[in-house]
């Protein structure tokens, strides 16, 4: 568990950063909390020639709120996100998601962006940017652009990203005091990668349901934004029933894979238990 | 200071990061082991080609099966039955390959990484062949003539060996006659442990460099057994004993694993010798899981024959040991331990128990925290459940008819365990059971678990019961040497895996002399420092090195007695010894210190008090019987509904060790047994894929409970039933926290599924419970308490 050679840089400026990568960019890896990208090492299962190591590079971290989205910075560290002031239903959602990330050393090294261009489908801040519709900014010497959610997550381990280009910031649109969010998720262990795990963001207007988003992991080889459920919701009076239907279309709908921590008849089970729990209508007992 | 919650003297120099485990020796121009394994569990070796990795700089070589075909397979150090040696295991795989991960060819560089690397570039082709992986299939050819004869070491030419190493069966009474009797009732119990083992910190590593100056080979960083490591090494490598000098370093945790003997650790000493370089050699952690000894992997049938009131006259059981690719240093341990001990606290009036012990191919197997005890413990409690539920008698009624009784002992079984006559030597069983059910208020945790039950909760409470076993002899010993400043050191033939052996020596020693406990330096691990030593294995340590320490410490205190009296002109009646002061008894002032009179033992004046130089004494215990420690665990736990989650609410461990020396000491191993007892009950599983590639070979497939999952551990540590075989009463504390965990959580499972019977494997995965949480035709049937 040693991993094989490789180079290391440090630039000192995000330009500095993309021509460094530009210079052998499917050779190198972009180093950032580097709580996946060293044990994958370690294991020799990723072998960058080359290692870019941006934890120098300036203007990378923070929240911003702004008019109608809230940006937030690649590196930003989970134990940040997990200790946001954010108001709304967004901060706590966010605050939520990150107390549920690995545990408190890998909270305090391991940052937003490098989860989200990891890309696992169980991971807590993929799945909240699949739900929100978030936008990634990337950043290469040829330009910048911004890839949606939908486009972002391709498949396991696998994003739209070229290899040229680094994360820089993720914009996820602010939601207004009408909205429930939550997560809920299930794991052996505290702290593991979630078996199955489930997202909500609801906005209720007098009672009924305007607005539903509704994203899972673990059932699919990235967050599965489940169209289920969110109609099931769409337009229903909000109730814990409601929730419950919900998540027993989006059971219904979901093709999970089975390996040992759970076949998929029993991640459907989860997706029934989960979801009333992420939105916090599930009764005692359940 | 016997008795006393004295802190470990351990943790002065662990807790400060000053401590020395095996990868903290370094040594000027050592070379770094890497060893390359078999990717395929089972498949005959067509070539193995190590050119290119001789070709990086910084390699010095590569070895394969033909550098070391003179060595001759691992020995056995328990249980060596003649059947088992043709299923020893070569240092690299000589033609065929048995299990992923098996060595095949070891790398040599200056570096850890570059060593790594090395290993990559070994060109290793092995043509697959069809892996056998259940024990309970028929057995199969497993090696040819050819291997069998060469694994067996001994001469003889023998023919294939299929994959039933071994089958024996003990027993007592007429098992058939009492079945065919027409009476009773019969049950039986299919009941199945999962392959798992303990999974120290610290992975296994080893240094070794031979001393040309010295003309020793030295090894640090042994662990559990360094004196018959020694002995093994010395045989291997053609050295006498004395040329070779195993030294224990500090050890992050034993279990049972760690420190036998193992293919890599007989590579890295023969490095030694013929590269002349230091040889060093640090696990990682995925060749730990997938090549260090797995243990438990057992399949059991019960059958008992049982009278209307509970009482089982007759238990005929039979059982399967997966014993992975080889038969490691442990021998039939495991499997003779099983049959052994299945009864347990019970008497039993016949006994029959058939062990199988087989070959597949995965990792060989060994001994774990509790060998045999956690898995028959299992068994044997699951059956009792199932008898109390079909006779519709309580769990406890049923526990309580069939135990041994006080006035019984010392019970006789006419069986052996660990080549031993298993003789219970004293317990108060059904004592122990009042004990806790005052203590942990069982009524209160009955009448809780009905009350959330009613309101819709998944709760459940259960409970097993168990008989350990201890201080297995023959010998050990220890010497007591006070120097001139007074200082005392205890040197002994003892291991450390860190349970805190030193701090108990140290107490006893304490004790003789009055002196603290902490001001005591304890040597041992190291076979240039004493003769003899077993090891640090089945909970033996306290009952024999401390009996050692304490006639060490009494020669030692006869002799500054003797030493004071002709110094001070009184007789050694007068005197007695207070502060590591000789004093005349009833005198205010004088004395002699024990620093003032190991002086006066300089050689000169020792001769003339006709005393052996040296204020020091060996001291030595025998025992040819073990010592039988017994408990009950008890647990409460909800299943989550949604998820299938088990959460263990409450774990209760009510203990009898007959005297505990230190009952900070004796709390922590249950502790940390009862920790890896839940680790097997609930989350830790090697599981194989269809063509024996392993599935758990990281911590993220691998689950070890972490303190998120384990509660805090309600203890119960009685002093009721002390052992007449030593003469401290002690038995030993270093596995009954890992013997009934199994047993209990299954107990309270069932109880809150309110499904009798309906647990009767582990671990208990959550998708399982949510099964079985589903509606089912059968009804729902209620535990009788």
């Amino acid at each position: 568990m040693k991993p094989s050679a490789f180079d290391y840089v440090r630039p000192l400026s995000l330009d500095e950063a993309m021509e460094q990568l530009a210079i052998d960019p499917f050779e190198s890896k972009v180093l950032s909390g580097g709580q996946s990208l060293i044990p994958m090492m370690n294991f020799r299962l990723a072998r960058p020639e080359r290692l870019i190591d941006i934890n120098r590079v300036p203007g990378l971290e923070g929240i911003v709120p702004g008019q109608d989205r809230v940006t937030i910075g690649a590196r930003t560290r989970h134990l940040a996100v997990q200790n946001t002031g954010l108001q709304g239903p967004l901060g706590s959602l966010l605050r939520t998601a990150a107390a549920q990330v690995g545990h408190l050393p890998i909270r305090t090294r391991g940052t937003f962006g490098g989860s989200i261009a990891h890309c696992d489908a169980a991971s807590e801040w993929c799945l909240v940017a699949r739900l929100l519709d978030a936008e990634m900014t990337v950043r290469s010497t040829r330009g910048e652009r911004t890839i949606p959610a939908a486009d972002f997550f391709q498949a396991i381990f696998t994003t739209a990203m070229e290899p040229d280009e680094i994360l820089t910031s993720i914009s996820l649109p602010a939601l207004d005091d009408h909205h429930v969010t939550g997560i809920a998720e299930f794991a052996r262990r505290a702290g593991d990668f979630a078996i199955v795990a489930a997202t909500a963001a609801v906005k209720i207007e007098d009672g009924v349901v305007t607005r539903a988003r509704v994203c899972l992991g673990g059932v699919s080889e990235v967050p599965w934004r489940s169209q289920a459920a969110e109609s099931a919701l769409l337009g229903s009076a909000w109730s814990a029933g409601a929730v419950a239907e919900a998540a027993a279309a989006a059971a219904d709908e979901v093709d999970p894979p089975s390996d040992s921590h759970g076949d998929a008849d029993y991640r459907r089970d989860l997706v029934r238990a989960l979801l009333p729990r992420a939105l916090n209508t599930a009764g005692a007992g359940s | 200071m016997i008795g006393s919650r004295a802190l470990r003297i351990e943790d002065r120099v662990l807790l400060r990061g000053a401590g020395r485990f095996a990868a903290d020796t370094q040594r000027a121009g050592e070379l770094h082991m890497r060893v390359v394994r078999s990717p395929v569990a089972h498949g005959r070796i067509v070539s193995i080609d190590g050119t290119e990795a001789l070709r990086l700089e910084g390699v010095t070589a590569v070895w394969t099966y033909a550098d070391v075909a003179d060595l001759p397979a691992i020995g056995f150090r328990l249980t060596p039955r003649e059947e088992l040696l043709p299923y020893r295991q070569p240092v690299l795989a000589r033609s065929v390959v048995r299990y992923v991960g098996e060595p095949v060819a070891v790398v040599f560089a200056e570096s850890s990484y570059l060593a790594e690397d090395a290993a990559e570039l070994v060109d290793v082709e092995i043509e697959s062949l069809p892996a056998h992986l259940d024990p309970d299939a028929e057995p199969v050819v497993w090696v040819d003539a050819e291997q069998a004869s060469w694994a067996a070491g001994n001469g003889e030419r023998l023919p294939a060996q299929d994959s039933e190493a071994s089958v024996f069966t003990i027993g007592y009474g007429d098992v058939d006659a009492a079945f065919s009797s027409g009476e009773g009732r019969v049950f039986t119990m299919d009941a199945r442990i999962g392959r798992h083992t303990g999974v120290p910190m610290e992975c296994r590593g080893l240094v070794a460099v031979y001393d040309e100056a010295e003309g020793q080979l030295i090894v640090d960083g042994a662990a559990k057994v360094p004196f018959w490591n020694r002995e093994a090494i010395a045989a291997m490598n053609g050295l006498a004993p004395s040329q070779v000098v195993v030294r224990e370093t500090h050890v992050g945790g034993g279990f049972g694993p760690r420190g036998e003997l193992y293919p890599e650790d007989v590579l890295v000493t023969v490095a030694a010798m013929r590269l002349r370089a230091p040889i060093k050699w640090i696990e990682d952690r995925q060749e730990h899981l997938m090549a260090t000894n797995h243990s438990r992997g057992q399949h059991h049938r019960l059958r008992a024959l049982v009278d209307e009131d509970g009482y089982i006259r007759a238990l005929d059981a039979t059982f399967t040991l997966d014993q992975g690719a080889y038969v490691r240093t442990h021998g039939a341990t495991v499997a003779s331990l099983t049959a052994s001990m299945l009864p347990g606290p019970y008497v039993i009036d016949n006994l029959r128990v058939t062990a199988h012990v087989r070959l597949t191919h995965k990792t060989p197997a060994g001994t774990y925290r509790s060998p045999g005890r956690y898995e028959g413990t299992f068994a044997r409690e699951r059956l009792i459940d199932a008898i109390a539920h079909g006779l519709g008698l309580s769990r406890e009624q049923v526990r309580r008819r069939n135990l041994i009784g006080p006035e019984q002992m010392p019970y006789e079984r006419p069986i052996q365990a660990m080549g031993t006559h298993l003789v219970h030597d004293s317990g108060d069983y059904a004592l122990l059971i009042d004990k806790a059910a005052e203590r942990f208020d069982f009524p209160a945790i009955r009448e809780t678990v009905s009350r959330r039950r009613a309101a819709g909760e998944r709760v459940g409470f259960g409970f097993g019961y168990f008989v350990e076993k201890s201080g297995i002899g023959p010998s050990e010993g220890a010497r007591v040497v006070v120097d001139s400043a007074g200082a005392v050191t205890v040197l002994c033939g003892a291991s450390s895996v860190g349970q805190g052996v030193d701090t108990v020596l140290a107490q006893v020693v304490a004790e003789v002399l009055d002196v603290p406990h902490d001001s005591i330096r304890v040597v041992r691990g190291r076979t240039d420092q004493f003769q003899y030593g077993r090891g640090a294995f089945a909970t033996r340590l306290t009952v024999m090195a401390g009996s050692a320490a304490l006639n060490a410490a009494k020669a030692v205190r006869d002799k500054a007695f003797r030493t004071a009296a002709a110094e001070l002109a009184v007789s050694v009646e007068q005197l007695r010894i207070r502060g590591g002061v000789v004093e005349v008894e009833g005198a205010e002032h004088g004395g002699l210190d024990l620093g003032q009179i190991a002086g006066i033992l300089e050689p000169l004046r020792a001769s003339e008090l006709k005393e052996e130089p040296g204020l020091a004494a060996d001291g030595w215990f025998h025992t040819d019987h073990m010592t039988y420690p017994y408990g009950l665990h008890a647990a409460l736990v909800r299943i989550d509904e949604g998820t299938g989650r088990l959460e263990v609410e409450r774990f209760m461990v009510a203990y009898d060790v007959g005297r505990a020396l230190n009952p900070l000491l004796v709390e922590g191993q249950i502790a940390g047994g009862v920790a890896q007892g839940l680790g097997g009950a609930m989350y830790e599983e090697f599981l194989y894929a269809a063509d024996g590639t392993p599935q758990s070979t990281t911590f993220m497939d691998y689950l070890v409970p972490t303190a998120a999952e384990v509660p805090p551990i309600e203890m119960l540590v009685t002093e009721d039933a002390p052992s007449p075989l030593n003469p401290l009463g002690v038995k030993g504390a270093g596995e009954g926290g890992t013997t009934a965990v199994a047993a209990a959580i299954a107990s309270a499972v069932d109880d809150a599924l309110q499904r009798p019977g309906a647990i009767d494997s582990v671990p208990i995965k959550p998708d399982t419970l949510r099964r079985l949480l589903q509606p089912t035709t059968t009804h729902d049937v209620p535990t009788k308490e």
